[in-house]
């Protein structure tokens, strides 16, 4: 039994990726679940506008690479994110503007809502496509690893290696740095605390004085940021593709659900249950098993589902959650 | 829904006026040869042949938003879970497949349903969420164990040319209900799950199996060759080149002044329109009958007040999973009908934006809860998305003309094809706002 080869393959094939994956999964859900504490609706244009984030800070990164700025390690799309931000944060508040306030003050169904956030999901979608195109595009720079292989190996001595990509470590610390600032805001700020007495009670939140479109816009540019930084980083991380984008919602909408709808602590606890399910589920354990097991010669790669199967996780997890607690783990606005 | 409802009626003639302006469009399309039409009958009824399977789509859809209030974003899935049937169904057998593999795939789907089944009542007898863990792990194992040799034969049999189960070779007419039949099960066991929760959590729901519907059309081989695709689909109607060859046909075509090619492909396109007809017409009828009687008034009811309709003692959410099903099925009946019109099982092409979201597009654009409105915006958005593409460029072509040749001119000119999807979500945004009922209003 080789129980550090084991741990090793382990930590490499599974705990990283699911942990770099799950953080940029809480991020989205965290947007999706403030978005619905607030505006009260599931935003399908999620999705998308990460996308149209993550295209706009491509553009930029672009942009800076030409004129031969860099951040040395570090990516330089890192420098371009705060355009990216801004740009979709304007973006966000014009649709809110166009076509979320109308039905806000009719006080319409939230079905409705969803139905308006399928159509701008359509725009944003065709803005992507308008912007960078739908083919694949790769924008990181910077150091590659943090640990690579071979010096894991060396360093170790064991026959098993151990990758870190720094994009993985980045998502990892820009996921901390976010969350924590996100809770402080909310917890702390004066206008954090607006946010969440209006998302606990609106009629007494209005009694006390507090600005609902003040609310909301704060709420649209908080989820701005996160929408962008998630998609960024899940850029940086895999590639940019557009459509990925669109299939990354199931995944994002089951990490919320399951954290329960409206609980942030919940999107982030969310976010890393989906991943590493997803991660767990679909990564052939033999090799582990052969470290752990030398003796043992099973048939298979010990794989419960195949990697194209992975947004089957995220359902079957979504389904078990609404049969059983459809509030969420973390109870979420129920109803 | 009941805020949009406005109380003023609508003109009569409103929907007999839309319906001939769109006739028009398609007599110009196929007569008229310029910048806009292509002046050729073939194109004209391809795309009302295509517009007429998106009529069916709508009315399914149409059956589940318009009556009942229900978001069902998975309509891909269903279309491709309908589009299987005429696969399974109507291709020849293939050689060896079942001898290969086929009673013990068979068993290893009894096993998974199976499974499934004793850990539902498991947990209703018992309560113990850990004993129906333990069934539902001891039935994985038993399902993968049957599965997996099972699929290997199957898929190693003769794998250049078919490598999958094979169909039963019955009628294609046939496909078109088990189509029908398989999109209604599916619908069955998400509805059952999603539907009494919040209105949203279907929409997330049918999202997903959306998605997993297609996936595993991609993936497994042995069902439906995957990406390797399936032609050949068995055809309803005569074959163009068998009409070619007919002197009778020859003769018929000349008569009225056509080539032989192209006359046969508007005979073969006249024939499957002449189906498709019949079939929308059938399901209008019906559903139009179902909306006039009791039942009809009785979801229109919950629809419009659901609390006033439970307090009356209706099973909302029993009367909510029947009109999902019985919509599904519809959709279902028209992915058999384009899989069969295509005669290509082409899983990469299921996208949801073009099967799931415009088809919406359509819905709301024609009327919610109005059959007729969703025919009408079904042909007419289906028209304008096809001929946006030939639209689009022309018209950036002009917009752009008085720029100088560079970069920025070359990017919008190759980014025109793209225009429609903010086009359609502008439209669907639109109509949602300023004319929530749409095109032809409920009455």
């Amino acid at each position: 039994m080789d129980i550090l080869n084991a741990l090793v393959a382990f930590l490499n094939f599974v705990f990283i990726p699911a942990a770099a994956y799950g953080a940029q999964l809480a991020l989205g859900a965290l947007g999706v679940t403030l978005i619905y504490a607030i505006l009260r609706f599931s935003n399908f244009a999620h999705g998308d506008t990460m996308a149209f984030g993550t295209a706009i800070t491509i553009l930029v990164t672009w942009g800076l690479q030409s004129l031969g700025v860099s951040l040395g390690p570090l990516p330089t799309a890192l420098l371009a994110l705060p355009v990216g931000i801004a740009a979709t944060a304007l973006l966000v508040l014009a649709t809110d503007r166009a076509v979320y306030r109308f039905y806000r003050a009719q006080k319409a169904a939230p079905i409705i809502f969803v139905m308006a956030s399928v159509g701008v999901m359509f725009v944003m979608n065709g803005l992507t496509r308008l912007l960078i195109g739908v083919d694949e595009q790769r924008f990181d720079d910077g150091a590659r690893f943090i640990i690579a292989v071979r010096d894991f190996r060396e360093w170790s001595g064991l026959a098993e290696g151990l990758a870190l990509r720094s994009t993985q470590a980045l998502t990892l610390v820009v996921t901390v740095i976010v969350c924590a600032a996100l809770f402080w805001f909310l917890n702390r700020t004066k206008s954090g605390k607006a946010m969440r007495a209006y998302s606990d009670n609106e009629d007494l939140a209005l009694l006390s004085g507090i600005d609902p479109e003040r609310v909301v816009r704060l709420t649209w540019i908080i989820a701005a940021a996160l929408m962008t930084v998630a998609g960024v980083l899940y850029g940086l991380d895999k590639s940019f593709r557009p459509f990925n984008y669109f299939q990354i919602l199931l995944p994002i909408f089951a990490a919320a659900i399951v954290g329960g709808l409206g609980n942030p602590i919940g999107a982030i606890a969310g976010g890393f249950l989906v991943a590493f399910s997803e991660v767990a589920v679909t990564y052939p354990w033999v090799k582990v098993a052969g470290y752990l097991f030398p003796d043992w010669q099973p048939g298979g790669l010990l794989q419960l589902l195949g990697t194209e199967y992975k947004f089957a996780v995220s359902f079957v997890i979504l389904i078990v959650v609404l049969l059983f607690r459809p509030t969420g783990l973390f109870r979420g606005k129920s109803v | 829904m009941s805020s949009n409802r406005q109380a003023a009626a609508a003109n009569p003639w409103r929907a007999p006026v839309l319906f001939a302006v769109l006739a028009i469009l398609f007599v110009l399309e196929g007569t008229v040869r310029n910048g806009m039409f292509s002046g050729s009958w073939n194109t004209s009824l391809a795309i009302l042949n295509m517009g007429l399977i998106s009529a069916i789509t709508a009315l399914g859809v149409n059956m589940q938003w318009g009556y009942a209030g229900l978001f069902n974003t998975g309509v891909v899935g269903f279309l491709a879970i309908g589009g299987l049937a005429p696969v399974l169904v109507s291709l020849p057998p293939v050689e060896g497949a079942w001898a290969a593999g086929g009673p013990r795939l068979i068993g290893a789907l009894l096993a998974g349903l199976g499974t499934l089944a004793l850990a539902k009542i498991v947990y209703t007898r018992t309560g113990r969420i850990g004993a129906m863990a333990l069934v539902l792990l001891a039935g994985f194992v038993a399902y993968r164990w049957l599965f997996d040799p099972a699929v290997l034969a199957i898929e190693a049999n003769d794998s250049a040319r078919t490598g999958n189960i094979g169909g039963l070779g019955l009628p294609i007419l046939l496909s078109w209900l088990v189509g029908g039949a398989f999109a209604a099960a599916a619908a069955w066991g998400v509805g059952k799950v999603a539907l009494g929760l919040r209105s949203d959590y279907l929409a997330i729901a049918t999202l997903g199996i959306g998605e997993i519907i297609v996936a595993v059309l991609r993936n497994e081989d042995w069902l439906a060759r995957g990406v390797k695709n399936i032609a050949a689909i068995p055809r309803p109607v005569p074959y163009e080149t068998d009409l070619q060859q007919n002197p009778a046909f020859v003769d018929f075509a000349a008569r009225w002044g056509f080539g032989t090619a192209e006359a046969s492909g508007i005979w073969v396109k006249l024939c499957y329109m002449s189906l498709f007809l019949a079939v929308l017409l059938g399901i209008i009828l019906l559903a139009e009958l179902a909306l006039k009687s009791p039942w009809g008034r009785m979801m229109r009811a919950i629809r419009d007040n659901e609390t006033a309709a439970e307090a009356m003692g209706k099973d909302v959410t029993a009367r909510h999973l029947q009109v999902f099903v019985l919509g599904s099925a519809v959709i279902g009946i028209a992915g058999a009908m384009m899989i069969t019109l295509d005669g290509l099982m082409a899983p990469t092409s299921f996208n949801p934006l073009r099967y799931t979201f415009l088809i919406w597009v359509m819905v709301i654009v024609g009327g919610s809860g109005n059959n007729w409105g969703s025919v009408l915006g079904a042909v007419l958005i289906w028209f304008l998305w096809i001929k946006a593409e030939v639209w689009g460029p022309n018209l950036i072509g002009v917009l752009v003309g008085p720029l100088p040749d560079g970069d920025i001119k070359a990017h919008l000119l190759g980014s025109a094809p793209h225009m429609r999807f903010i086009a359609m979500g502008l439209v669907l945004l639109l109509v949602l706002r300023f004319a929530p009922r749409g095109l032809v209003p409920e009455k």
